[in-house]
């Protein structure tokens, strides 16, 4: 499982688990998941494209998520959320449909950037994904506070001065480089999944803002890391692992929940506490 | 620049800006509320003034040459009905509103600039269940939510995020996640958010709505408490006047667009809301509390003929 031609797959897909970790907390947090569907899937037929044109498919990939990103951000300043990741979803699909009937050669690719190719990751391969992995972690540690502030109570954010529309279009951007990045290695549908099931585990069970942050990157790597010992010890694919793994990680984590709530209604609410205004004073 | 210097400064009888800029780019530790008031106060400077606002949407004009204004320490109720344009008033006076025509000053310097000085509490307060979020954590985004880069420990923003919990009661619930609270505990956290900076003006939009009765009259008194004490102004929109009546020092009443400010006495009278309206009201006062009906009786028209208001478009205060 360690052997030297795995190190690639094993340095790939970490870094990918970590990025999608730190992303999909704010996507959760959101409630972006259709966005974090439909860029994904809206993308890969960008790879298609770059078939077509001979080019690297990772620049097709990127051409097709800034449409994406652009085609979101303006559409949900003029109404629903979902609807807009819906019409986006629908739109670069229709695109990529027309440009894959035009290639014959192409089917095997397809199914390649619909569930990966994360055992034959090259090393020509890392240097993208630690780039745009750096870039997109350098990005969420700066806006942090904005976009959890943003996530929690858009309103609040709006009154401390933070513009709605520009970190709207921070994110989205965010996630169409860890979509363009982790696309052709762990592909479309398993994009999704690292980015949705983590966080939302990790928020489910912790309700400390950094805790659960770190949880959801945690979290991502385990569900990885077991996908990958489970299909190298089975020859089952990947992608299935990643589901049943997460989709048991977020049950569980529902049921733990669940449970504590219950055992906790036998001890006493919290009650709000008696008025103490005095106790607030200025800065001295 | 020694301390009571800044206090010259804000009490030689300026009445532009200058001499809240001067104190609010001041960083005086000793910087108390009480002495600010005085200073504002001596100086006869509004602590928010908005003249002859005035905001269109499409071809409706939601409010028209709206003009009040609040001093330091005053609590102050913007009543209407529902739709009256109150949230648009109060989102204007915090520059969220696109393109109001009027004048806004909040300590005399433009809403954008005065964003340190001034707390919102917005109306719909609804977290999510599953956010992982405590109350702690909110106040703490109130310190500092807007900055960029990671959070570094600082024990003086957590002793700051603690006051505001406790000013508002809300230790007993701080590390609870916020989406499993009451919406009477929901509202007080976002009222503690809004306080963590210490602002001198807080803005609350309809923070009584949805409130069972007890939780009303436990917010309405904190709310009071937090003007009296500490010398913070408050607006509070609301469209019954009277949970707040023992607390109100002026209020400002909206209706058709147009605006009446000044004390209860002054603007909930019958001539006075009847002139707003455009058509007769009554005001009925029993028990402590006021009511305003529509001044149903038959009257005479300008053709002779007798017409009765319409009663949908009345006021019950």
């Amino acid at each position: 499982m360690f052997a030297s031609f795995m190190i690639n797959t094993w340095i790939a897909a970490t870094i990918i688990a970590v990025t999608a970790g730190i992303l999909g907390f704010f996507v959760v947090l959101r409630r972006s998941a259709f966005a974090a569907h439909a860029l994904p899937i809206g993308a890969f037929p960008g790879a298609a494209a770059a078939q077509l044109l001979g080019i690297q498919p990772l620049w097709g990939l990127l051409a097709f998520v800034a449409v994406g990103v652009a085609l979101l951000q303006q559409l949900q300043r003029l109404g629903r959320r979902d609807v807009a990741a819906g019409l986006v979803l629908v739109t670069l699909m229709a695109s990529g449909a027309l440009l894959l009937s035009m290639t014959k050669a192409y089917g095997p690719g397809v199914f390649a950037l619909l569930f990966g190719e994360v055992l034959g990751v090259s090393s020509a391969d890392l240097l993208p994904v630690t780039i745009i992995s750096a870039v997109v972690m350098v990005g969420v540690i700066c806006l942090y506070r904005p976009l959890l502030l943003q996530s929690a109570f858009p309103a609040l954010a709006v009154a401390r001065g933070i513009r709605a529309g520009t970190t709207d279009l921070l994110f989205l951007i965010l996630l169409g480089l860890v979509t363009a990045m982790a696309l052709p290695v762990v592909g479309t549908l398993l994009v999704f999944s690292l980015l949705v099931v983590p966080a939302a585990t990790a928020q489910t069970l912790s309700s400390h803002p950094t805790r659960a942050f770190v949880l959801s990157v945690v979290l991502a790597v385990g569900l990885m890391w077991s996908a990958i010992a489970f299909s190298f010890w089975t020859d089952w694919p990947i992608g299935f692992f990643v589901g049943a793994v997460g989709a048991t990680l977020f049950s569980s984590a529902r049921i733990f929940r669940f449970v504590r709530s219950r055992w906790r209604s036998t001890t006493a609410v919290a009650p709000s506490g008696p008025l103490n205004p005095a106790v607030f004073t200025r800065p001295t | 620049m020694a301390y009571r210097e800044k206090v010259s400064i804000a009490s030689d009888g300026k009445r532009d800006g200058a001499d809240y800029e001067a104190i609010a780019e001041s960083r005086v530790p000793n910087y108390s509320a009480a002495i600010v008031k005085g200073s504002m106060e001596q100086t006869g400077t509004p602590l928010l003034s908005a003249e002859d606002i005035t905001v269109r949407i499409g071809t409706r004009v939601l409010l028209q040459n709206v003009t009040f204004s609040i001093g330091p320490g005053e609590f102050c109720g913007l009543i209407g009905e529902n739709g009256a344009g109150k949230t648009t008033l109060l989102r204007s006076l915090i520059g969220l509103q696109h393109s109001p025509h009027g004048r806004v000053r909040v300590c005399g310097l433009p809403p954008a600039k005065a964003r340190d000085w001034v707390g919102y509490v917005p109306q719909k307060i609804n977290f999510a269940p599953d956010l992982p979020l405590r109350v702690f954590d909110l106040v703490l985004l109130g310190c500092d939510g807007h900055r960029l880069g990671p959070r570094w420990f600082s024990r003086r923003l957590r002793e700051q995020a603690h006051k505001a919990i406790c000013a508002v009661g809300a230790e007993g619930f701080a590390y609870q996640r916020i989406g499993e609270l009451s919406g009477g505990q929901q509202q007080r956290a976002v009222i503690a958010h809004a306080m963590a900076r210490q602002p001198r003006l807080l803005l609350l939009d309809e923070p009584l709505a949805n409130l069972d009765f007890r939780s009303a009259s436990e917010l309405a008194q904190l709310l009071g408490h937090l003007s009296r004490v500490h010398g913070i102004s408050v607006l509070v929109t609301a469209h019954d006047i009277n949970p707040l009546l023992s607390l109100l020092d002026r209020i400002v009443y909206l209706a058709k667009g147009r605006a009446a400010s000044g004390s209860i006495e002054e603007v909930v009278q019958e001539e006075t809301l009847s002139r707003l309206y455009g058509y007769p009201v009554a005001v009925i006062k029993h028990g402590g509390k006021l009511l305003v009906l529509p001044d149903v009786g038959p009257r005479e028209g300008e053709d002779g003929c007798y017409v009765v208001p319409d009663a949908r478009s009345a006021e019950g205060v």
